[in-house]
């Protein structure tokens, strides 16, 4: 405990359970709270409330069996998941991926990482008090599910990705729409800012409030908006390139500060660099086979370990595989991007206001189920 | 760049396992007595990634030295080992370190003074061997390089020490796999199950698991 807070006799310390049932915490997450007074002496997070223990399941599943599974961890990016685990299984493998099907894959995930920023905007701006954004945002994310629904099937637990290739092609009217959804997109931003990102209030509550260094970041492995609003400049889709991310022309948003408004301000700039992508993606989209020519029926990769991560909406996602060369896992983990970030939340709220710490934690855009997997 | 720079670094903590592996095919000549001394005093110095490169080219020295001596002994392949580059494309990470466990802290600490971040600890159940793995995924926030740092401890008294005091990201990787695989980090502050129930006995990921 920390002792200079305790060494005024007049103090006495209590403990307080935020959650397992919190709006703030977005899910089901417990923090078990130390408090002196209004201030926080020590924050433990108490997880594994909503824990499936999905690395088992793909060890008694094939590995195609376990693709549903993907959509499941992070519901809310998705795509990025399906991403990181076909990748992963790809690379063991050796299976070659049609060009059309990287595009796909890319336009998908970055429209599912605008749908998570919007609603982690909403969300996040909900906790801080302000309850209409969230309806905009909503509004804005509906769009996005639509198109992906069309393509996909599925609103929210997308398994679009297939080992070699995506499941289903594209037609005009998904093009045109995600077009028309960019235009409005591009409209709505600017109202946004207005409304909320210069929005005293806001600011208030976010600038120089929790701050978190680059070193923090570091020890603690945050990847993802957390590490690039401390100033680091780290992206898996830049600093190693897959997929067909090489080929278009976007920028990393990075903020030195390391509190609560850069990391906002990170997300808010990374919705309009995922459009520039899409748009990108859209013009170049080349012609051709969305599968590979012969179908992968069984998928066998040699004996070994491989890994592979991708950077999802919350950072750096990575599947370790070790195959023992059968149809099934000898074993998966699965890297969650969350599960570091928040691990640094005890450091970083020593000594904070609690309302201050709750700013903070939503900062860091916190998805249970992912953290518990 | 960083990838050679911390390969040096880390070959220093094979030093021992090197010396070990000429050592005892030569006991009998005198010269071996005193480089075994001198690689003693080698080690003393902290900065490892120095006397990396010297040890090295003692090794080859001596392996030179032990094909003239005793010939039929050198034609036998002995495996130097130290970090392995893998195929990054194939593998997915550039360099491979088994260690043995109580060497994971001193790997930590050389990787922490590089600058590299911890991504994740991975468990294995090598149930056949009778052993349990612990990967260690590190990586690097200014250049693309992935260190992939692996240790074995047995399987019946799974006992690996802590670097949550070196990497703080590595306490709940470290709790995670204590869940899963029962392995104890030693000198853990907190070694409760963190994603399993807090009375939880069993560690689902064992292959011999039944639910």
């Amino acid at each position: 405990m920390n002792g200079s807070l305790q060494q005024d006799v007049n103090q006495e310390t209590f403990t307080i359970n935020l959650g397992p049932q919190h709006p703030a915490t977005h899910g089901v997450l417990r923090v078990k709270l130390v408090m002196d007074g209004e201030y926080i002496v020590e924050a433990e997070p108490v997880l594994g409330y909503i824990h499936r223990m999905h690395e088992k399941m793909g060890e008694n599943r094939t590995w195609a069996k376990f693709l549903p599974n993907c959509g499941r961890m992070d519901y809310l990016s998705a795509m990025s998941y399906n991403h990181g685990y076909v990748a992963a299984v790809e690379r063991a493998a050796g299976i070659e991926v049609p060009e059309r099907a990287e595009y796909l894959r890319v336009i998908t995930v970055e429209l599912n990482r605008i749908s998570s920023h919007l609603l982690w905007f909403g969300a996040y701006v909900l906790d801080l008090g302000g309850f209409t954004p969230l309806l905009y945002a909503f509004d804005d994310r509906e769009q996005i599910l639509d198109l992906l629904e069309s393509v996909t099937g599925s609103r929210l637990t997308y398994c679009y990705f297939r080992f070699g290739g995506v499941y289903n092609d594209i037609d005009d009217s998904f093009i045109t729409g995600t077009r028309e959804f960019i235009k409005r997109l591009r409209k709505r931003m600017p109202m946004y800012d207005a409304l909320v990102t210069k929005n005293i209030i806001l600011i208030k509550r976010l600038k120089d409030i929790g701050p978190i260094s680059k070193d923090m970041a570091r020890r603690y492995g945050a990847t993802g908006p957390v590490a690039r609003g401390s100033g680091i400049n780290f992206d898996v889709r830049k600093h190693e390139p897959y997929s067909v991310y090489p080929e278009f022309d976007f920028d990393i948003p990075v903020y030195e500060e390391g509190d609560s408004m850069a990391r906002y301000m990170v997300r808010m700039d990374e919705i309009e660099q995922s459009m520039r992508i899409i748009e990108q993606a859209l013009d170049k989209l080349p012609e051709g086979e969305i599968k590979p020519q012969k179908a992968v029926k069984m998928v066998k990769p040699p004996a070994g370990d491989y890994y592979h991560a991708v950077e999802a909406a919350r950072g750096s996602f990575g599947v370790r595989i070790v195959s023992d060369g059968t149809n099934t896992a000898y074993r998966m983990k699965l890297r969650s991007p969350t599960y570091s970030n928040l691990s640094l939340f005890g450091e970083a709220t020593k000594g904070m206001l609690l309302p201050d710490a709750l700013a903070l934690m939503g900062s860091l855009d916190l998805v249970i189920p992912e953290i518990d997997r | 760049m960083l990838l050679a720079k911390i390969k040096e670094a880390l070959c220093g903590l094979y030093e021992d396992i090197q010396a070990e592996v000429k050592e005892i095919p030569e006991v009998a000549t005198e010269e071996v007595v005193a480089d075994a001394t001198d690689a003693a005093t080698d080690e003393v110095k902290p900065e490892a990634s120095d006397a990396a490169p010297s040890k090295e080219t003692r090794t080859e020295e001596n392996a030179a030295e032990q094909k003239e001596t005793e010939p039929e002994e050198a034609v036998e392949p002995v495996e130097v080992p130290g970090p392995k580059e893998t195929d990054y494309k194939a593998k997915g990470y550039h360099l491979d370190v088994e260690l043995s466990p109580e060497k994971i802290p001193e790997a930590a600490e050389i990787l922490n003074r590089e600058g590299f971040f911890i991504e994740s600890i991975a468990g294995v159940d090598w149930i056949e061997e009778k052993q349990l793995e612990a990967v260690y995924d590190f990586n690097h926030f200014d250049e693309l390089c992935r260190v992939v740092v692996r240790t074995r401890t047995a399987r019946d008294n799974p006992e690996i020490p802590t670097i949550s005091h070196i990497y703080q990201g590595a306490n709940w990787h470290e709790r995670e796999t204590h869940d899963f695989f029962g392995i104890k980090f030693t000198g853990h502050p907190n070694l409760e199950p963190l994603l399993l129930p807090e009375d939880a006995d069993f560690h689902p990921l064992l292959k011999d698991f039944k639910a």
